[in-house]
């Protein structure tokens, strides 16, 4: 049996663990007809005006790092769950690549293409997709079936993946007989349970509450910890992505208009559309502390880390004398100090540059 | 003006020609290929024989027994299985113990036949659409066309007998099996099969690992219907020398004994019914995962 806290070998390599290169998908009758189009920069309504052809990804470039959280994030329609099903080829692109620990995922045979399923990827889907006329036990050693690992194993893996996700008791149970919140956990067991280094979650807790939502959260952020797995989490929650992704990607009529960390996207949003994305979020809870940092400056109040969010630095601002706290990085080097008014003005929304009264008109 | 109140059709000389030209042909072939073809279905005769045979010979409380057995294994309910045992009681105290077998072994050779057909004809047109395109009006001429016309080709080609009649049989009781098999794979979540994609299972272990189990239901009722639609046929077998239940039924309608027809007629209702619902909660009990759902 796999350890799973083993630490992963090499860490100090940058290699991307996948690489999307000048991405393209076309749905519609004759989609190689229309790449000259869009890559001279036709874009999704012109695309569907003239040709009645749906423009689902354009140019995407993406770097996916190890063992990191990658949120990809747009609303319905956006391409997202178009462009996580790329990544194992549930879906065939138009144009472009798609590399995989250095491997051509798009070069692959159809018994490559199914080791990497088996293998190298799984997948929880927001559905769930687990097979009904089995029970919660069979579901979450499917992986193993088809990877051909003995039913004995099978079981033990099995059974010790969803006591991790916190069913235990429930291994003869089908489906049926379980809440959405319990029934995405064995989703997430059964693509756990093969080891894969790869996780691929398509909109994985969209379909549940948003407590069983937030619970599902920290149960991912938790197993992370200690799994170091790479992630690709596609979602329409903004919440949810700041809460959990290490990057995010944001998608809009197929294409990604700003990648980066979140704290990134939070203080310096690429355009109108980003802005009006950020404009509800709690940023209290997001924006960290390190974001707002003041450097070379210092203060008379406690040394906060620059990790902590800008509510969680609040009291402690507040109680400082001069209302001005030096701030250090998670190894202790100080970055320099944030002051009462910044951190009050972090708070604020930014402001779209477009004239609000004409866009809502 | 003739050409608008009469149809131009073809003279009756070369309408006769035609005709004519179709029976020689197919005589030909009959007189051609009608050994090969019985002995090619003499394996089957055989088993027939042998089948009916074993029935009829068995002594009636040991046949009763294993009725009762396999109601109890399929339906798993005291109520079916008390009921099977008391209808083939009165069926043998009406005397009509050896028609009833006989009836009961060409049934069952014809739906395990149906089955054996069927179903992977119904996998091959859920998997291709070409498949479905042309097995679909083959399917409803079956289903559709008098049985009767096709027993002329049927009897020129074998004769009278066992393996005609059953062919007959299962020329009507077939499609429901084959349309309900590709019915219920092509029914089966997407959502679900995209998962098995996900994983890497091949094309076998989805047949086997999802397709079907989850097509079950719906393979059920085929094999119901088809049951049903066997045994629906006996009267129109017997007519070709198909021993059993239909052979005193057609006796009756030309004798007008309203009693005797009466009697032979409700003798495979009772049939009807113990097949029906024995297959039908066995086809429930294999879904037991459906119930108490959450939605």
């Amino acid at each position: 049996m796999g350890k799973h806290d083993i630490l992963p070998q090499d860490d100090s390599v940058d290699e991307p663990k996948v690489s999307i290169k000048n991405l393209y998908k076309i749905f519609g009758d004759d989609p190689e007809a229309q790449m000259d189009a869009v890559r001279s920069g036709m874009g999704k309504p012109e695309l569907m005006d003239q040709t009645g052809h749906a423009l689902g990804l354009n140019n995407i470039n993406l770097d996916i790092p190890a063992r990191k959280i990658q949120v990809i994030m747009g609303l319905s329609g956006s391409g997202k769950s178009t462009l996580i099903r790329h990544l194992n080829r549930l879906i065939e692109p138009t144009a472009g690549e798609i590399w995989v620990d250095g491997e051509d995922v798009l070069a692959m045979d159809d018994k490559q293409l199914r080791d990497l399923r088996r293998f190298k990827m799984s997948m929880v889907f927001q559905k769930f997709g687990l097979l009904p006329h089995r029970t919660v036990l069979d579901n979450a050693k499917y992986g193993l079936e088809i990877q051909g690992v003995s039913d004995k194993e099978a079981d033990e893996r099995a059974v010790k993946w969803l006591e991790r996700v916190g069913l235990a008791g429930f291994e003869d149970q089908y489906p049926s007989q379980l809440s959405g919140g319990q029934q995405q956990r064995v989703g997430l067991a059964r693509a756990l349970a093969t080891d894969a280094e790869i996780l691929l979650m398509d909109e994985a807790f969209s379909a549940l509450d948003p407590l069983i939502r937030t619970d599902m959260q920290s149960i991912l952020l938790e197993l992370q910890e200690e799994l170091h797995k790479t992630i690709i989490f596609i979602t329409h929650d903004l919440d949810e992505a700041l809460n959990i992704g290490d990057n995010i990607a944001i998608l809009r009529d197929g294409e990604i208009i700003q990648s980066g960390d979140p704290q990134d996207i939070v203080m310096n949003p690429a355009d109108d559309y980003i802005t009006d994305f950020i404009r509800d979020i709690n940023r209290a809870k997001v924006v960290r502390v390190r974001s707002i940092v003041k450097k070379g400056a210092t203060g008379a109040g406690v040394t906060i880390k620059g990790t902590l969010s800008l509510e969680q630095a609040l009291p402690k601002l507040h109680a400082a004398p001069d209302g001005c706290c030096p701030v250090v990085d998670k190894n202790g080097k100080p970055l320099g100090a944030v002051t009462l008014d910044g951190l009050i003005d972090a708070l604020k929304a930014p402001e779209s540059d477009g004239d609000d009264d004409v866009r809502y008109a | 003006m003739s050409f608008f109140t009469e149809f131009p059709s073809l003279g009756r000389r070369e309408l006769a020609d035609f005709k004519q030209g179709i029976d020689e042909g197919f005589r030909t072939f009959s007189r051609a290929y009608g050994e090969d073809l019985e002995a090619f279905f003499n394996p089957l005769l055989k088993f027939m024989v042998w089948f009916e045979k074993l029935l009829t010979d068995a002594p009636w409380p040991l046949v009763i027994l294993c009725v009762a057995l396999l109601t109890w294994l399929g339906a798993r309910s005291w109520k079916i299985t008390l009921g099977s045992i008391l209808s083939f009681l009165a069926i043998g105290y009406l005397d009509m113990w050896e028609d009833t077998m006989a009836t009961l072994a060409i049934i069952s050779v014809a739906t395990i036949l149906c089955i054996s057909i069927g179903i992977p004809l119904g996998i091959l047109m859920a998997r291709f659409n070409r498949a479905q395109t042309f097995i679909t009006p083959v399917l409803d001429v079956m289903q559709t066309i008098p049985s009767f016309v096709y027993l002329i080709p049927v009897v020129m080609l074998l004769g009278i007998g066992k393996v005609p009649g059953l062919l007959a049989v299962c020329i009507y009781a077939l499609p429901p099996i084959v349309r309900l098999t590709n019915l219920g794979i092509r029914l089966v979540d997407r959502d679900v099969m995209e998962a098995a994609d996900a994983f890497g299972a091949s094309t076998k272990e989805k047949l086997f690992g999802v397709q079907i189990p989850l097509a079950l239901p719906n393979i059920f009722a085929g094999v119901n219907q088809t049951i049903m639609m066997a045994l629906s046929m006996v009267v129109v077998a017997s007519m070709i020398g198909v021993n059993g239940l239909g052979v005193p039924v057609l006796r009756a309608i030309s004798n007008q004994y309203l009693a005797l027809g009466l009697m032979n007629g409700l003798a495979i209702v009772v049939l009807a019914i113990i097949f029906d619902r024995v297959s039908q909660t066995y086809g429930k009990r294999l879904q037991a995962y459906r119930e108490n759902g959450h939605g």
